[in-house]
């Protein structure tokens, strides 16, 4: 759509500006002021410099922390997207089943995210949980509050449970704004269902699952409550993932200056990796 | 193999009702019970998990508390954003692409990083334990999102719409109102929907701004985890009625959602 020259246009925005900027810039400055200072209590901070910038980026712990944070994001992208578009594939296009299907199937999303922790918690412990006790029965053992490799499976599993659904929705929707006749015409033509899939669901779909893997990263990248309530970060470190590791050091040991810095590393690394995101998204838009 | 094509979703929702049946199990058992044996239904079944919950103040206001922030925060996420939507859908003005990106960055912000700061922040202005507080520090991720979802449900409404409206007379906030908001109504759904699912869901940031007054559910059964032991009954009939908000909300906007999906481009 073509738009108009329109300055006015501020004026309509400023309601979402003064809010969010409210919200974003006051914080982000306190965590920047913190970043660059050492404070022993009192409210009195030195000036550090970059010191904290130096530690947080040399560190061991900072580095294991951001190899779990890549390998779980990228893990469950690559199992939630194309689950989620053969879900979405499956699915009924038209009577109530529909209905059935997107109201059982969203209501993961509308869960509390300490809530899917504990009922993960709940549902996977060896002795009394379905899932722990059952693999146990089947004599494969399971323990994810002892076994690294088990704490990995259940936190995956759980974002699986917990996030699909929200790929589903979106490619659902890209499936359904495909008119009928497009299918019809592929039918006359004899086209195999490949072609149908590569040459007009997929193409559809691009839009929607662009917006489904960028949602997806950025808050998987966030993720805290989950994994905190249902593994703690352990066994150990073994799922310690950047949030949990940086809430440790901003309000367990209070080491703020460290932790402030650690923030701004990390906002700024979703900061860019969000950025390419979006410069491939809006060029897409213009071909 | 087109006819066996529904077991793939059948399979896939029996998979996400697992969790949630073994939450409810649990939810009607006693402690006694769950932590004695292991049972597939609940052998002795009792209420009383939920007739704690309904009658102890501090369980039943952490619902009150939690449904009160998310509506504030869902109805001043909408309002704000509809005017915004609409400049980003219809005019150009200096620098609207990098406004658009900035309101995006803070969709990406991690809470974590801004816990501690937003706590300083709204103690300092005196809006601590508050709903209001809740409410506006939830804006954060979901103004970004409600502006996302209308900006795009408006620019699949053509233009033409606006100049007609002028033509026959109507003003801009008559045309706004009357007839560019109801040609809209499923974007509204849409969006209003996301901001209450996601202010619903959220803890870190509506646990650390609150401490008695408006200290949301979720938060109410961490500490309840923590300071009574290990009373999994209680937790998990407090988790049950936890996920009864979010399915009345998904089945009334059922429609919307299928609907609202195609027609935008979200």
């Amino acid at each position: 759509m073509t738009k108009v020259e329109n300055q006015k246009g501020w004026l309509f925005v400023l309601p979402v500006v003064v809010l969010v900027a409210f919200n974003a810039v006051i914080p982000l400055m306190t965590v920047v002021n913190y970043s660059f200072q050492e404070t022993f209590g009192d409210n009195v901070f030195f000036f550090e410099g970059v010191k904290w910038f130096e530690q947080v980026l040399a560190s061991e712990r900072f580095h294991a922390a951001l190899g779990r944070q890549l390998f779980f994001t990228f893990t469950i992208l690559a199992i939630e997207i194309p689950l989620g578009v053969a879900i979405a594939l499956a699915m009924p296009r038209k009577g109530i089943w529909v209905s059935v299907c997107l109201v059982l199937m969203a209501l993961p999303l509308l869960i509390p995210w300490n809530v899917v922790g504990a009922m993960w918690n709940i549902f996977a412990l060896p002795d009394i949980g379905l899932l722990g006790r059952t693999l146990n029965e089947l004599g494969i053992n399971y323990n994810f509050t002892r076994q690294p490799v088990s704490a990995w499976a259940t936190l995956i599993a759980m974002d699986v449970w917990h996030w699909t659904s929200l790929v589903v929705l979106l490619a659902y929707a890209g499936l359904s704004s495909i008119p009928d006749a497009y299918y019809q015409a592929a039918k006359i033509d004899g086209a195999s269902s490949w072609a149908v899939f590569r040459y007009i669901q997929l193409p559809k779909m691009k839009r929607v699952l662009t917006i489904a893997v960028l949602l997806r990263f950025m808050d998987s990248f966030n993720i805290y409550t989950e994994p905190f309530v249902l593994t703690g970060g352990g066994p150990g470190n073994a799922t310690t993932l950047l949030s949990i590791d940086l809430v440790k050091t901003a309000l367990g040991q209070f080491d703020l200056g460290p932790a402030a810095a650690m923030s701004i590393i990390y906002f700024l690394i979703i900061l860019a990796m969000s950025w390419i995101f979006y410069t491939l998204m809006t060029r897409g838009e213009e071909n | 193999m087109r006819r066996f094509v529904w077991l793939i979703p059948t399979v896939y929702i029996i998979f996400l009702m697992l969790p949630i049946y073994w939450l409810i199990n649990m939810s009607f058992k006693t402690t006694n019970e769950i932590l004695g044996t292991f049972s597939l239904w609940p052998n002795e079944f009792t209420l009383e998990n939920y007739q704690t919950i309904f009658t102890d103040p501090t369980w039943y206001n952490g619902y009150i508390n939690s449904l009160l922030y998310v509506s504030i925060n869902t109805v001043i996420s909408v309002a704000v954003a509809l005017p915004a939507a609409y400049a980003f859908s219809r005019y150009r003005f200096i620098g609207d692409k990098h406004l658009f990106f900035w309101l995006l960055t803070n969709r990406m912000a991690p809470a974590a990083v801004f816990a501690l700061p937003f706590f300083q922040l709204y103690s300092a202005i005196g809006l601590f334990d508050t709903h209001i507080a809740v409410a506006l520090a939830h804006c954060l991720f979901n103004i970004p999102l409600a502006v996302w979802i209308l900006e795009g449900f408006m620019s699949g409404v053509p233009k033409e719409l606006d100049e007609t409206a002028y033509v026959d007379g109507h003003s801009f906030p008559s045309f706004f109102i009357k007839i560019f908001l109801p040609t809209i109504a499923s974007g509204i759904g849409v969006a209003a929907f996301f901001c209450f699912m996601f202010s619903w869901v959220e803890l870190l940031l509506a646990k650390t701004l609150t401490a008695v007054a408006a200290k949301p559910i979720a938060a109410t059964m961490t500490k309840t985890a923590s300071s009574s032991g290990y009373e999994l009954g209680l937790l998990a009939a407090a988790g049950t009625l936890t996920i009864i908000p979010g399915a009345i909300v998904i089945y009334f906007v059922r429609n919307y959602i299928a609907k609202g999906f195609a027609l935008g481009r979200v």
